[in-house]
């Protein structure tokens, strides 16, 4: 494989002309009734001489569309568009499989059971892209799990984290091969590689993903994600472009279940590196030790500024430990020192989504919600019958955590013998 | 040595609410604010001036009420602020953001380092770094919680993984996003607010950024938002009611139900 890091490609040579594509009113037959100035997400809409106007903040969402009792706004141009292209170039669905030291992360496996779906449904191959150093034997797992290719970037100069080269040997891979959807999950090393590759490719890149459809027709991946801190959900395409690409997070998605019967073709990627090597890993420090990772626990227990001081998180961490699960906190916790940040759920934190979260002695901030909510089962303990976190919770405690918790962990304790 | 810090003016998400009758936003009343990771992005820029002398130029993309964002920056201490400001960038999505911020910063010329916040707290996707980056040519760490040394056209940082923290070197000159650990930013002073003030903020256009047209705003936008929604209400709440051993045990109950523990 080519490589050369000082060689970054010009945008301007991946560029398809586009026709234009608006929403517009149709004057005529706008009545000015202003529903579609409320309707509006994004306040694009403006009265002008009695009718609707749309502004230049429109992102061409279509909730007016949707509103219009009159169908007097219209999308333009976007069939000018697609006849324009050809998208039909880009064939099958690929997955970024991360993993640490070997092992290959579980966000790759669930990504490879979503990504079987959506190939199914295209008719299409799915490949798993697989780089690092000395992880040649687990290739055949990624088959396992629902590959039908593995491209194997094996090289000793891969095996620490590296934007540069991960994100030189995923662009390469996707210019010669022109997948239709790239998925990785939204991961430190996700999140920091994955937008490299979608900038030299020119074309979209959806971040932190909790629904993807297909459109079986068009090929259009129709990907959903929070964004306004959760509080709302917008449905993006990448209508004109490919390879479509999208972050995921852990646990959003299911793993298929291990099939050794599988085949499949793993394709040795050479990997050369020509141009200076310009970042470099010195060393890796592990925080977490003996602990798990709380995007990838099943169970997490969590604790705010209620728990009252450090000298109370023994509590979660015994609760923790009788359930298998991981400990949290809320970022008042972590300000006030009682545990370190890469414990922190929330806004400036980490987002899990476990199958059950218990909230100890959190108040419910918007901020701490925007991190936790999508858990599958939530157990909220607050003294305060009216916290906020309330309204989240699946089940509600009413009563000081401190004398909840020691409750809960002799009746699990009793539970699991 | 030369820092330019990007910065966006944001909704302050933590006032947006939505109207459940109409399913959409309440942005009325709902305060413009920096992106507060951006002030960690800010402030490190403060320091290493502090260390190292040299200028901070904070710089953003946005309509012209941006420029308010802008002069926060210039109370917090800053040397120079850019806006880049055009109708034909309305409408943008991270790709197209970050073509305009590229073309913008070679447009003001020689930096050391740019710093960014890890992701902006309106769309949360933390891409605008990386891309930005990539179309600079320069080398992107992402999640830096301390610089621990920049000398010699290299620096070395600390990067937040999933797990832990890797000690990284760069060559300079570099684009680095900066999480919250890294440092305290600083309060605005009297006297930057006072410069802020009578500042007037300088603006560039696609024109004056040279921009290709085609690649910026709405037009130059590989994703297109095809629909917002309120997410689903969490499924069926139950607030429970006695003593706490007999709480304690009704969810238990339940949990054992579900087969969660």
């Amino acid at each position: 494989m080519f490589h050369d890091e000082t060689c970054i490609m010009d945008p301007a040579s991946f560029i398809n002309k586009e026709l234009p594509v608006s929403v517009q009113v149709i004057s005529n037959t706008c009545t000015g009734c202003e529903t579609c100035v409320s309707a509006c997400p994004f306040g694009a809409i403006e009265m002008r001489d009695g009718k609707a106007f749309i502004t230049e903040s429109c992102t061409l969402c279509g909730a007016c569309i949707e509103a219009c009792e009159f169908k007097a706004i219209e999308r333009t141009g976007e069939e000018a568009v697609a006849a324009a292209k050809d998208l039909s170039a880009f064939k099958g669905v690929w997955v970024f499989a991360e993993q640490h030291k070997g092992g290959i992360s579980s966000v790759a496996l669930e990504l490879l059971g979503e990504g079987r779906k959506l190939a199914d449904k295209r008719h299409a191959k799915l490949s798993a892209v697989f780089i690092g150093h000395g992880i040649k034997d687990k290739a055949k797992d990624l088959i396992a799990y629902g590959a039908d290719v593995v491209y194997l970037a094996d090289d000793p100069a891969l095996k620490d984290f590296n934007d540069d080269s991960y994100s030189a040997v995923l662009t390469t891979l996707a210019t010669l091969h022109k997948p239709e959807i790239i998925l990785a999950g939204a991961t430190a090393i996700g999140r920091s590689f994955i937008p490299k590759v979608a900038a030299k490719l020119y074309t979209g890149l959806t971040a932190d993903c909790t629904v993807l459809d297909i459109d079986p027709e068009t090929g259009n991946l129709h990907q959903t994600r929070p964004a306004f801190g959760g509080n709302i959900m917008a449905t993006i395409v990448s209508p004109n472009h490919r390879p479509q690409m999208a972050t995921v997070r852990h646990k959003v998605m299911k793993p298929a279940p291990r099939n050794d019967a599988r085949t499949g073709d793993i394709i040795d990627v050479k990997f050369a590196q020509t141009g200076a090597v310009r970042t470099r890993v010195i060393k890796t420090v592990e925080e977490l030790g003996e602990t798990v990772n709380i995007c990838e626990a099943n169970i997490i227990v969590a604790g705010g500024r209620g728990m009252g001081g450090v000298k109370n998180f023994h509590l979660l961490e015994e609760l923790a430990k009788v359930l298998g699960g991981a400990v949290a906190a809320t970022r008042g916790a972590v300000d006030e020192g009682w545990i370190p940040y890469s414990h922190q759920v929330g806004q400036t934190g980490k987002t899990v989504c476990p199958k059950l979260y218990i909230a100890c002695g959190i108040s419910g901030a918007i901020q701490h919600v925007a991190g936790m909510q999508s858990s599958d089962v939530i157990v909220a303990i607050n003294k305060d019958p009216d916290a906020p976190i309330f309204s989240v919770a699946t089940y509600g405690i009413v009563g000081d955590v401190l004398e909840v918790l020691p409750a809960m962990i002799k009746k699990f304790k009793e539970i699991r013998g | 040595m030369n820092i330019i810090v990007l910065v966006k003016q944001v909704p302050d998400t933590s006032e947006v609410k939505i109207n459940r009758e109409t399913n959409t936003l309440i942005r009325d009343g709902v305060p413009s604010i920096i992106n507060p990771f951006d002030l960690y992005a800010l402030e490190e820029a403060l320091r290493l001036r502090e260390q190292h002398g040299g200028k901070v130029t904070a710089v953003t993309m946005g309509p012209p009420q941006a420029a308010e964002a802008l002069k926060e920056a210039v109370a917090m201490g800053v040397d120079e602020v850019v806006l880049f400001s055009d109708r034909a960038f309305a409408g943008a999505d991270t790709w197209a953001t970050s073509y305009t911020l590229a073309q913008g910063i070679k447009k003001i010329g020689s930096y050391d380092l740019v710093i960014a916040g890890k992701q902006a707290i309106d769309g949360d996707t933390a891409q605008v770094g990386p891309e930005t980056a990539d179309m600079l040519g320069i080398p992107f760490i992402a999640y830096i919680k301390k610089i621990t040394a920049i000398a010699d056209g290299k620096m070395t940082v600390e990067r937040m993984m999933d797990d832990g923290y890797d000690v990284v070197e760069s060559s300079l000159p570099a684009l680095i996003t900066v999480v919250k650990e890294i440092n305290q930013p600083r309060l605005p002073s009297l006297k930057g607010k006072m410069k802020a003030k009578s500042l007037k903020v300088t603006t560039l256009t696609a024109k004056d950024i040279g921009a290709d047209e085609n690649m910026l705003g709405l037009k130059g936008s590989p994703t297109k938002v095809v629909r917002i929604f309120p997410p689903a209400p969490r499924g069926q709440r139950e607030i429970l009611s006695g003593t706490i051993e007999q709480q304690v045990e009704q969810v238990v109950k339940k949990l054992k139900e579900q087969s969660l523990i």
